[in-house]
Order: C-alpha cells, then sequence, then structure tokens
C-alpha cells in the first residue's frame, strides 16, 4: 500500500480498458467504473484490512485469487471481478460466515439494513452446506450506549480498527486464533470496565449487528403512553442533517422544521432545540474563557467539554489535563436541567412530570445522562432518555408519519430558538467558531466584523490558529478523532512537564473524526465526502440564520434575566457546570 | 496511566524491561520474562508492563491470546505438559489427557482446587521416539501406556520433587 507517485496507468477491468490514478486498489478503481466487488471487511472510512477474503478477483497471468481491497492497480493489469469461478468462491466464503452466524435476523436491530443480509440476499443463499457453530457468550449491555453481541461478530475488524487506528483507545482487541479467535476487551471482561469512552464508532462501522447502539426507542413509545408525563424533546445540532439519509435524501439536507413537526405527532408536548443550549454554552463557557484569559482566574489553555466520550477519555487517560476543562455541562445536559426547573417554573408543571427525551448524533450521549450526581441537578435525572439519529430513523418509521411530506414548524419557546452559533456546534471547529464570535464581543465590546472563521472549520485533524482581538493574540486548537486528540493533549503534557510556556489558549475537542456530524450515533456509511456535505448543510444553516452569535439569542438573553442573573452566576454553576475526577483506564 | 492496583515487579523483570524497553521486539521478549518468572502472565503484572513500555494493554492480550506459550491463570505446582505433537498425537496423546482429565477432575488449562495439578497440552517435545510423552514440571516421561498415570501422579503426591 505504499506508493508514492500518483500517475495514471492503463487497466482492464472485465475486457474493457480504464486509465486510472495508480494510488487506488482494484476495489477502489472497479467502483469507479461503476462495478462493485462486494466485501465485507473493507470500509471507505478505513484502510483495508483483508479480513474477510470475500473481495477476491482474479488478474490475467496470477496463478492466485487476489484480495482487491489491498492491492494497488498496476500498469497493464487485466482484471476479472465477476465469473462463474468467483462467484462460486465469494459464495463459499459467504457460507463459511453465515457456518458461524446465528440467524436472529427478524430480531436483530440491523434487520434491513445488514451488510452481510444484503450480500446473502445477492447472491441468492438459500441454504448454509456447514454445521451452524455460533461462538460468543451473553451480549455485553454494561455501557448502556454500545451493545456488544459478540455471536453475531463476523471477524471483520473494523471496530478494532476504528478503536485502535481512529480512537487510539484500544477498548478492543483481536483475541486468541483460529477457529477461537474473538473480538473483546483484553481479558474478555465487558465494556464498561475497559477503555471504551462509548464514542460508538464501532457501532456506526460495524457491517452486522454485533455492534450497536443501546436501543431505547421502545422505552420512549411507552413513556408516550403515560398520560400523566409531560413529554418534551429537544434536538442536536448534527440531527437535522443527517437523518434524511435514513429517508434516502442526500446527506446535509436540512430537516429541523419537519423533526420538530414529527415530535408534535407523536404527542411530545414541547419541542426545544439542543442548539439553544450550544447558545447557552457559548455564553458559559465563553465568560469560563475570559475569566480565565483577561482576570487570570484559572489555567489556560481551557478545553471544550460539550463531548462526552472526549470527557471520559480524558478523565481516564489524561486526569493530569483537568484543571484545563470547561465545567460547563453539554449543551443538552443544560437543557435537560433547564427544562425542569426554569421551563417547569414558568408552565406550572411539576418537574417530576417531565420526561425529557434527547435525540443525538451520539452514543455517549447515553452514557452521559447518567454520569454523575451533578446530572441530577434539577433534583430529577435532567435527561431521561438520549436517542441517537439512527434510532429516530426507526421511530418515524414506527409511526407511520411520512416525514417528507411534514410541513415545517417552529420549536417552542422557552427553550427552542437558537442562532447560527448554536447550530455549528455539530461540526469539528464549529464550537470554536461559535466561541470566537461571542469571546470577541466579550473581549473588545465591539461585535465581529467577518464572522465566518474559515480557519477553524474543514476536515484536517488538527487545526491551529490565531485569532487577534483588538491585539490580543489569541491561540487557538481544533482537533477532532481522539488519535488527533492525543497530539495537543502530548503537547500540553510536554509543556507542563518542562516548564515551557502553553502553545494555545482555548481548545475545541470532538472525540469523533468531523465532529457530531460524524458521530457514532449517525447513519451508516460515513465518509470524509459524507462529513463534508453534511458540515455543509450545518453551516448553510448558520449562514441562513438573522442572528449568529449566541450572545444575540433573545431566549438566552430572556433565560439570564429572568432566571440565571449572569454567566457564571451560583445558579448558572448548580444548573449549568460539572466536575471531573481521575478514573482508572481499566475497572478490572 | 493509572492502573488499578499498585504491584511491585519482580527485579529479574524490572531489570529485563530496562535492558529491552526501547528495542525492536521488546514486547514478545518482555512478555516471555513475564511468562518465565511468573509462571504465567498476570493481569496485575500485565497492566504495569503495559504502563512502562507504553503499550496499550489490548495488545498484549492480543499476544499473549495468540501464543500458546503463555498462560493467563496461576498453572498447579506441579504442571503436567501432554505432547500433543504428531507423533505423540498418533500414539494416543488423546487419551493421556482423557486419562488424566478424569483422575484428576480438571479439564485443560485448569488447575486442581488444592493448587497442585494443572494440565496444558504443549507442542512436540522433541523426543519423538519415546511418544506418547509427558512432562511434570519439565521431567520426561515416555512409553507411556494406559494406567501409566496414576503412578506417576503419585509421586508428586506423596512426596513432592521439586
Amino acid at each position: 500500500m505504499t506508493q508514492t507517485k500518483d500517475i495514471k496507468v492503463n487497466i482492464k477491468i472485465n475486457n474493457k480498458d480504464y486509465s486510472v490514478s495508480s494510488s487506488l486498489t482494484i476495489l477502489e478503481a472497479a467502483k469507479l467504473a461503476h462495478i462493485k466487488i462486494p466485501t465485507l471487511c473493507k470500509h471507505e472510512d478505513l484502510p483495508p484490512t483483508a479480513n474477510c477474503g470475500i473481495c477476491v478477483v482474479k488478474v490475467k497471468n496470477n496463478r492466485k485469487l487476489i484480495r482487491a481491497c489491498c492491492t494497488l492497480v498496476e500498469k497493464g493489469m487485466d482484471i476479472t471481478t465477476h465469473d462463474g469461478e468467483l462467484y462460486e468462491v465469494r459464495k463459499n466464503v459467504l457460507e463459511l460466515i453465515l457456518s458461524t452466524h446465528p440467524f436472529l435476523c427478524l430480531t436483530c436491530l440491523r434487520n434491513g439494513n445488514c451488510e452481510l443480509q444484503k450480500l446473502a440476499e445477492e447472491f441468492g443463499i438459500r441454504e448454509v452446506p456447514y454445521n451452524n457453530i455460533v461462538k460468543g457468550g451473553k451480549t455485553d449491555t454494561s455501557t448502556k450506549a454500545v451493545v456488544f453481541d459478540a455471536q453475531k461478530c463476523i471477524g471483520c475488524g473494523r471496530c478494532v480498527e476504528v478503536c485502535q487506528e481512529i480512537q487510539q483507545v484500544h477498548a478492543l482487541e483481536f483475541l486468541d486464533r483460529g477457529f477461537n479467535a474473538r473480538i473483546a476487551p483484553a481479558g474478555d471482561i465487558q465494556l464498561a470496565d475497559s477503555p471504551c469512552i462509548k464514542c460508538g464508532q464501532c457501532s456506526a462501522h460495524c457491517p452486522v449487528g454485533a455492534i450497536v447502539e443501546f436501543s431505547q426507542a421502545t422505552q420512549v413509545w411507552l413513556t408516550l403512553r403515560d398520560e400523566t408525563l409531560h413529554p418534551v424533546v429537544q434536538i442536536a445540532p448534527a440531527v437535522r442533517v443527517a437523518l434524511g439519509e435514513g429517508f434516502g435524501l442526500e446527506p446535509g439536507a436540512l430537516l429541523t422544521g419537519q423533526i420538530y413537526a414529527f415530535f408534535r405527532r407523536i404527542g411530545f408536548k414541547a419541542i426545544f432545540d439542543t442548539n439553544f443550549g450550544a447558545d447557552l454554552t457559548i455564553m458559559e463557557e465563553g465568560s469560563e474563557l475570559i475569566e480565565r484569559l483577561v482576570h487570570g482566574k484559572g489555567t489556560l489553555p481551557l478545553i471544550t467539554s460539550c463531548c462526552p466520550a472526549w470527557v471520559d477519555f480524558l478523565e481516564k487517560y489524561y486526569p493530569d489535563l483537568i484543571e484545563h476543562f470547561s465545567t460547563a455541562k453539554s449543551p443538552h445536559e443544560m437543557v435537560g436541567a433547564l427544562s425542569k426547573t426554569y421551563y417547569a417554573e414558568k408552565m406550572g408543571i411539576d418537574p417530576g412530570k417531565i420526561f425529557m427525551l434527547s435525540v443525538m448524533p451520539c452514543t455517549a450521549k447515553k452514557f452521559e445522562i447518567a454520569r454523575t450526581a451533578d446530572m441530577h441537578s434539577s433534583g430529577y435525572q435532567d435527561v431521561d432518555v438520549s436517542i441517537t439519529t439512527r434510532e429516530l430513523v426507526r421511530m418515524i418509521k414506527t409511526s407511520g408519519v411520512n416525514l417528507l411530506d411534514l410541513e415545517d414548524e417552529k420549536a417552542d419557546s422557552v427553550l427552542g430558538s437558537y442562532t447560527g452559533a448554536g447550530t455549528i456546534f455539530g461540526a469539528t471547529g464549529g464550537v470554536m467558531e461559535a466561541a470566537i464570535r461571542t469571546a470577541y464581543f466579550l473581549v473588545t465590546g465591539k461585535e465581529l466584523e467577518n464572522l465566518d472563521v474559515e480557519d477553524v472549520r474543514g476536515l484536517k485533524g488538527v487545526k491551529r490558529a490565531t485569532v487577534d482581538m483588538n491585539g490580543k493574540k489569541i491561540r487557538v486548537a481544533v482537533a477532532h478523532g481522539i488519535g488527533n486528540v492525543r497530539e495537543v493533549c502530548e503537547e500540553l503534557r510536554e509543556c507542563k512537564a518542562s516548564g515551557k510556556p502553553m502553545p494555545y489558549d482555548f481548545i475545541e475537542v470532538m472525540a469523533c473524526e468531523g465532529g457530531c456530524i460524524a458521530g457514532g450515533g449517525q447513519p451508516y456509511q460515513v465518509t470524509n465526502k459524507i462529513r463534508t456535505m453534511r458540515s455543509k448543510g450545518l453551516y448553510n444553516d448558520d449562514g441562513k440564520c438573522e442572528l449568529r452569535c449566541s450572545h444575540h439569542n433573545k431566549e438566552v438573553q430572556q433565560l439570564y434575566k429572568e432566571f440565571l442573573d449572569k454567566p457564571l452566576s451560583d445558579k448558572s454553576h448548580h444548573l449549568l457546570h460539572t466536575k471531573y475526577i481521575p478514573r482508572p483506564i481499566y475497572y478490572k | 496511566m493509572k492502573t488499578q492496583k499498585d504491584v511491585q515487579l519482580d527485579t529479574r523483570l524490572l531489570d529485563f524491561i530496562e535492558e529491552w524497553k526501547d528495542k525492536k521486539g521488546k514486547e514478545i521478549m518482555i512478555l516471555h520474562k513475564v511468562q518465565e518468572v511468573y509462571g504465567f502472565v498476570p493481569r496485575a503484572v500485565a497492566i504495569e508492563v503495559s504502563r512502562m513500555i507504553d503499550l496499550p494493554l489490548a495488545k498484549i492480550y492480543g499476544i499473549i491470546t495468540f501464543y500458546h506459550i503463555f498462560k493467563l491463570k496461576k498453572p498447579g505446582k506441579f504442571k503436567v505438559s501432554v505432547c500433543m505433537g504428531t507423533a505423540c498425537y498418533l500414539k494416543g496423546g488423546n487419551d493421556l489427557i482423557a486419562e488424566l482429565e478424569s483422575i484428576l477432575g480438571i479439564g485443560v488449562n485448569a488447575v486442581t482446587e488444592d493448587g497442585k495439578f494443572s494440565i496444558e497440552i504443549v507442542r512436540c517435545v522433541g523426543c519423538c521416539g519415546l511418544a506418547p510423552v509427558i512432562l511434570v514440571n519439565g521431567k520426561t516421561y515416555g512409553n507411556l501406556k494406559k494406567g501409566d498415570l496414576p503412578n506417576i501422579l503419585n509421586e508428586y503426591r506423596e512426596e513432592p520433587k521439586n
């Protein structure tokens, strides 16, 4: 796979001539030629591992069949991707995989969008000529965020790849060998006792139903039957630009108004928006930054804390950096806490009867809602249930509502309005950009002229920039994907150890590559192209907003006036802030 | 990195890690040393080694579950190794395992309740002429026939020769 020069080569695929870049694999070249070579282990988002063996092709003058996923095209290659023999070989590989599969398709969460099921259908598998031997024991639901059912695992290794190489968390590994080879945490412990940070990237990349989100859609439906409750809901920024993929729309299609409408149709009493919480987060976190930056109270750089997978990672791997962490809770926790205090008081509703559902692009949010006692700041669990975008797709299908036919509706006050700054929270760099817009105002007393902070946008792993605030230079860094985040953490650690000055004032971190738009709870098959399209959807939403700075959010202003007093007030601290503690990487 | 239980490593191991920690192939060499010093790879030691050589614990478990030589459980005081190399296999290695299992009441890779005996399978020990062969703590017993095993085990039950 090491090829330095990118030159065009002439090859033949299925007797037709093509001129393609020599940096492509056979699999990629075939895709450009609109030929689909089946594969179960290769994901466009990840490097090839050559585990499954279904992508084999014939190359003229080669005795052996060649794996298309990990073989680069070469000048003059004469490739056959489909013929009777290849059909037979691939079908046989598939049958062997199926011989250890439990055939629980009807009750499987991936029923209807499973890559193995789809291949079995395409290959016309009607029976498996081998004894069915299913390995793996009890399903692991210990994290209450992701669920690992080893029985359904086909050993493709995508989860190991994303967990070790992209996230560098190393919760999962291939253990043992031969028929006993399995994917598990070190020592076959449960995920909750392992280094797992619940980011859910494994579940977003798994081709089958072996690793899935801890699904709670059924619980939501049951709760809606209880007429004594007052169900309210909030929707995260990233959900609105990805949900459409579940209904055949392009990534990035903005569905905010339809989602609001859907929740009203199924009985929710108030529709809030996590974007409001994002605007509020900027007020709290931005003020925290100013405290540390201008008034010298607290340590710099300040690091964002909206991402619960990142919080978990920091507590386990970099507890020495806890003092740098913003104490601000994540936006959905803020909205949760306020729904059961401010909103309840205003409406005269018993907060104990409020059921707060949050729809998130994220599996770690399921873990976050019960992370510490601070998540009960209202006196009740501030967010009752958190579901992922994928679960929302299923709920909409269950409901019989035709999402795309719904007319746009508006969110409810007093926790529903948002500015452009709130909506870009879902993309890497978005929190930073939103913070800069407001921090500029807080530091200089003037509004930032050009609100588009291009330097912090895009998919580069670590983005560094300097922002001039009336002569005061603020050095910022934005990292996404834990592998990239480590790079920045190591920089900080080194400076601390050697006594060198810190290289940044403010750092934004999101655990998933691309940010929440490609979170572990988002629709399947994400690639950088899809990440870019989803982000674009958010930046378009921002561009269309009349107000684009968090401090202009009228409902946020009203909230401070009527209830919280001012950012970082005692009440704010109680409801909107939290603490962090060092945790062991392994509990067992 | 923080570990769950702090553990004081054997000095032989510490010296070895010091010598190897920056060399290529260190993980296998160091884990061999762990196996040699402790007779198995205790989890607390694995966690400490993981921290010292900055190698994720998952990687260490990937290695120690892949290669047969590494044991995850403490072996018995007397380790009964049954050879399953080709010659011993053909000459009835499987029968020896079945007999051992029935006498000791434990399976392969398990330890008797009193901690005295454990059974493990090893690949060719290099004396195929004596097949089938077992080793007890490295001492070889060859040309075994059905019924030989109780006497051999009794040697260790009565007066331990270690």
